[in-house]
């Protein structure tokens, strides 16, 4: 039972980070969005088979809400704004997919290498390898807000980061309930948030390109 | 003890806040300067207490600060000795200022700072633990600054202000990495725990460089030291008594306590710094001095000599504990101990002549001065006594000191190490240099002061200071009499801080006959102060009657020769800048002195003019190029202000990269 237990939460989480590296090869906005809601689903069913194997109940309803927020609202929400806004459904890179798909490489194979040296102590291998995935999937988000140009590929990548936030805490066995709503909740409002201002650069600049700011800031030489 | 003297420290905080009820009262000055001064002198009866009853060392806990620590407070030997120093300091400038105070155009600027000023030195020498000796620190620090800044007006003393505040604030921040270093990860920040843990060699080695930094600025020591000539003197007189007389010492004491107590046996290479960089501090202290025309200035510069002097001795320590030789560690800690005490007493009274004079004309620069001696005649006495004193002639105090200093300098060939052996004497070179330096800028000072006649009006009309001034410096200059010619039982005082700071202690002196100063046995010499002084009256006297006797006693004035120029202006009188050239000219690469001389076109009749530039070298080698650097630093960096939200990010996720790469490779 144990190790059939380690072998399916190693491939959930594992396969959260490869849906990492799908997200960062999507050139198609509507591609990128379905690809982070099956991330979300993949991040709930993983949420699930730990709240059935630690036999804490209080993680089904983290899963629960990944699902609800993350795999069904938060997409959708973003599909409408993207039609909304009439944006362009290019993904616009900054640097181009292969050296990125290599830095992201690079990435996992850092936080493995850090994350297995720092919990030696912890007995529980499922926890270790838990946060080492969870670390790959939050600087994979990080990579993606900063090689992307657009604010809605910013903004996916930055509820992939918080992805990767929630497996982590899933994995170390004990983060309160409380805890994983309010995280949910900020998430929520943080995507509001920058889905109203996405709405008013629109409306000033007739782009969501971030560059656009810059140029208004007068300080693009 | 320990609780009487927190009670006079917290009361000296609660005159400070008293201070600001009592605006508008016409006797606000009398009370709070009468009140700083009799509690100053409690303080004395608890640091002369406790060292003559070889009382053990008492600490207390209250639960203000920190709240797993609280503050601890602590008074043992080494800080009684400092605790007496403070309360004499403290009480012949408090009794000064009641006096001096009446001139003051704007008490309220003074008053609520003084008192607090004096109370946060006596925690800084009271505190038991980093917090509370940090925390009183820069209270002594921002109290001191808020005073040098009385007289706001001047572009002058906002400047120095600036610069003061700048130095303060870069001393604490070393003094906190040094204790923070002391502490360790662990976080015991109570001095018992940091003596109880055992330190590396590297990390002792840091600590004290750290400290000769953060305390140095706040002492003086080359080439921390240049806020020091322009602050020192831009507060009233009294308050640059309290400065240059006992702050400086209490940053002393802090490096002593570090150094000798709290670190523990260090490397005897460690003393190589301190050795050399006293010394240095001595000659260029005194160099600038020499050279300077302000008279308050003059005096700030020769505070930075006897810094110089004092850390020298404390290196000396540092050197013979290390080499395992107590007691002529004793010896030499011994001298820097009473050198610190002595300081205070003829710094504290030349400032407050200094303060005395400015009161009378209104003039610092010592060529609008001269003659003062025959409108000042009390004044100039005491003047003399601090001059004679502070120029180390015997049998005043300044000489005993650096007596006992160049007795630990001649023991140098008993230390294992040759190159102290080669370096110890060579500093005593220096010192006995900046000693000749010393008198020679303290007979210009004198004698362009008070002799010869008025350069000035101001100077010919000037009066004699109150009678609470001269009670002050009265009371000074008997200490610095009585310091010199008994030096004994000073030494005998002090014996327990020695003791404490390198485990044993020079002999005990009370019982030698003549008052006779016997070092220690090595050094098989000995002085007695109270027989030079016995010789010097009688054969002064004697000289005196004979002349009297054998030629009349009529006072007889005569025209001066005046090198066949017959001009009687005062102007052409020898004056402080004629005395300077010499050294000015011999120093001049030292000094970064240069000389103008405009000469008029033939037949043009104005006048030709010579003018005279000096330079601080430390500014030039030292700020200037850490200023340059700065802005060229920031004038780089400026473009981060600019960068696209993106590239924001990125610079977010590549340091987080770097420092879980950092992490990694640390694992």
């Amino acid at each position: 039972m144990q190790g059939y237990a380690f072998d399916i939460a190693h491939l959930l989480a594992g396969s959260l980070v490869l849906v990492s590296f799908m997200m960062i090869y999507q050139d198609r906005l509507y591609a990128l969005l379905n690809t982070f809601a099956l991330q979300a689903v993949l991040l709930s069913l993983a949420v699930a088979w730990q709240a059935y194997i630690q036999g804490a109940h209080h993680l089904y309803a983290s899963a629960a809400i990944a699902l609800v927020f993350k795999g069904i609202i938060v997409p959708w929400a973003l599909h409408r704004i993207v039609r909304r806004l009439g944006i362009d459904r290019e993904v616009e890179t900054v640097t181009g997919v292969v050296p990125t798909m290599l830095a992201g490489m690079g990435l996992v194979a850092l936080s493995i290498l850090l994350m297995l040296q720092l919990t030696q102590s912890a007995e529980n291998a499922i926890a270790r390898e838990d946060l080492a995935f969870a670390l790959s999937v939050i600087l994979l988000g990080m990579l993606m807000m900063v090689t992307r140009r657009t604010a809605v590929t910013q903004v996916v990548g930055f509820m992939s980061l918080e992805n990767g936030l929630i497996l982590a805490a899933a994995g170390a066995q004990g983060m309160p309930l409380v805890v994983e709503i309010s995280v949910a909740f900020s998430v929520l409002i943080a995507m509001i948030v920058i889905g109203v201002f996405l709405f008013r650069i629109r409306e000033r600049f007739d782009s969501v390109d971030l560059e656009a700011l810059d140029d208004f800031r007068g300080e693009r030489q | 003890m320990i609780g009487f003297a927190v009670t006079i420290a917290l009361c000296l905080l609660a005159l400070s806040l008293a201070a600001t009820a009592m605006r508008g009262l016409s006797m606000a000055s009398v009370a709070i300067y009468g009140s700083s001064a009799l509690l100053c002198l409690a303080l004395v009866l608890v640091g002369a207490g406790t060292l003559l009853t070889h009382a053990d060392a008492s600490g207390m806990r209250i639960p203000i600060g920190l709240p797993w620590l609280g503050s601890h407070l602590h008074l043992d030997a080494l800080s009684a000795v400092f605790v007496t120093l403070l309360g004499v300091g403290g009480a012949a400038a408090s009794a000064y200022a009641i006096g001096y105070g009446r001139h003051e155009h704007e008490p309220h600027r003074v008053l609520p700072f003084y008192p607090g000023f004096l109370g946060a030195m006596v925690l800084v020498l009271l505190a038991g633990d980093a917090f509370t000796f940090l925390l009183s620190w820069e209270i002594m620090s921002l109290l001191s600054w808020a005073l040098v800044l009385t007289n706001h007006r001047a572009d002058e003393t906002r400047k120095a202000g600036y610069l003061y505040l700048v130095m303060a604030g870069l001393g604490t921040m070393l003094l906190l990495l040094a204790f923070g270093l002391l502490a360790g990860s662990g976080g015991g920040y109570d001095f018992a725990a940091i003596r109880a843990a055992k330190h590396s060699p590297a990390l002792a080695a840091l600590v004290l460089a750290l400290m000769m930094l953060g305390a140095g600025s706040k002492a003086g020591l080359v080439p921390l030291h240049v806020w020091l000539p322009v602050a020192h003197p831009a507060a009233p007189s009294h308050v640059s008594a309290l400065m240059s007389g006992v702050m400086t010492k209490v940053a002393v004491y802090g490096f002593m306590r570090v150094a000798f107590d709290l670190l523990g046996p260090v490397h005897w290479s460690m003393s190589v710094p301190v050795i050399v960089v006293g010394a240095l501090t001595a000659v260029m202290g005194i160099l600038f001095a020499n050279v300077d025309g302000d008279g308050k200035r003059i005096l700030a510069f020769s505070t930075i000599e006897n810094i110089g002097v004092i850390f020298t001795a404390l290196g000396l320590a540092l050197a013979f504990r290390s080499s395992d030789m107590p007691v002529l560690a004793a010896l030499a800690l011994t001298a820097g101990l009473l050198h610190a005490m002595n300081h205070m007493l003829f710094k504290s009274l030349l400032f407050m002549v200094a303060g005395a004079v400015l009161n009378a004309t209104g003039r610092r620069d010592l060529d609008e001065l001269g003659g003062l001696i025959h409108r000042m005649p009390k004044t100039a006495f005491l003047a003399l006594i601090g001059v004679m004193a502070i120029t180390a002639l015997p049998p005043l105090n300044g000489f005993v000191s650096e007596w006992l200093l160049f007795q630990a300098v001649l023991q140098s060939p008993k230390l294992p190490q040759p190159g102290l052996q080669f370096l110890v004497p060579a500093v005593g070179g220096l010192l006995a240099l900046a000693a000749a330096l010393a008198a020679a800028c303290f007979v210009r000072f004198f004698g362009v002061i008070f002799l010869g006649r008025p350069r000035s009006d101001v100077a010919r009309d000037a009066v004699e200071t109150d009678r609470w001034s001269l009670a002050a410096m009265g009371g000074l200059a008997l200490l610095c009499v009585l310091a010199g010619i008994l030096p004994g039982f000073l030494i005998d005082l002090m014996a327990p801080a020695v003791d404490l700071a390198v485990g044993a202690r020079v002999p005990v002196q009370g019982g030698n006959s003549w008052f006779t100063l016997i070092p220690v046995a090595e050094v098989r010499s000995s002085y007695s102060g109270f027989l030079v002084m016995v010789f010097v009256a009688i054969s002064g006297g004697a000289v005196a009657w004979l002349v009297h006797r054998l030629a009349s006693r009529r006072l007889r004035r005569a025209p001066a020769w005046d090198c066949g120029f017959p001009n009687a202006d005062p102007v052409t009188q020898y004056g402080a800048g004629s005395f300077a050239q010499p050294i000015r000219r011999v120093m001049a690469p030292l000094l970064g002195a240069r000389e103008t001389v405009t000469m008029p076109p033939p037949g043009d009749m104005s006048a030709a003019r010579h003018g005279v530039q000096t330079e601080d070298m430390a500014w030039r080698f030292c700020y200037q190029p850490m200023i340059a650097a700065v802005f060229y630093a920031t004038t780089r960096l400026n473009a981060l202000q600019f960068l696209t939200i993106r590239r924001y990010l990125t610079l977010v996720f590549g340091s987080l990269i770097l420092l879980l790469t950092g992490l990694t490779i640390w694992n």
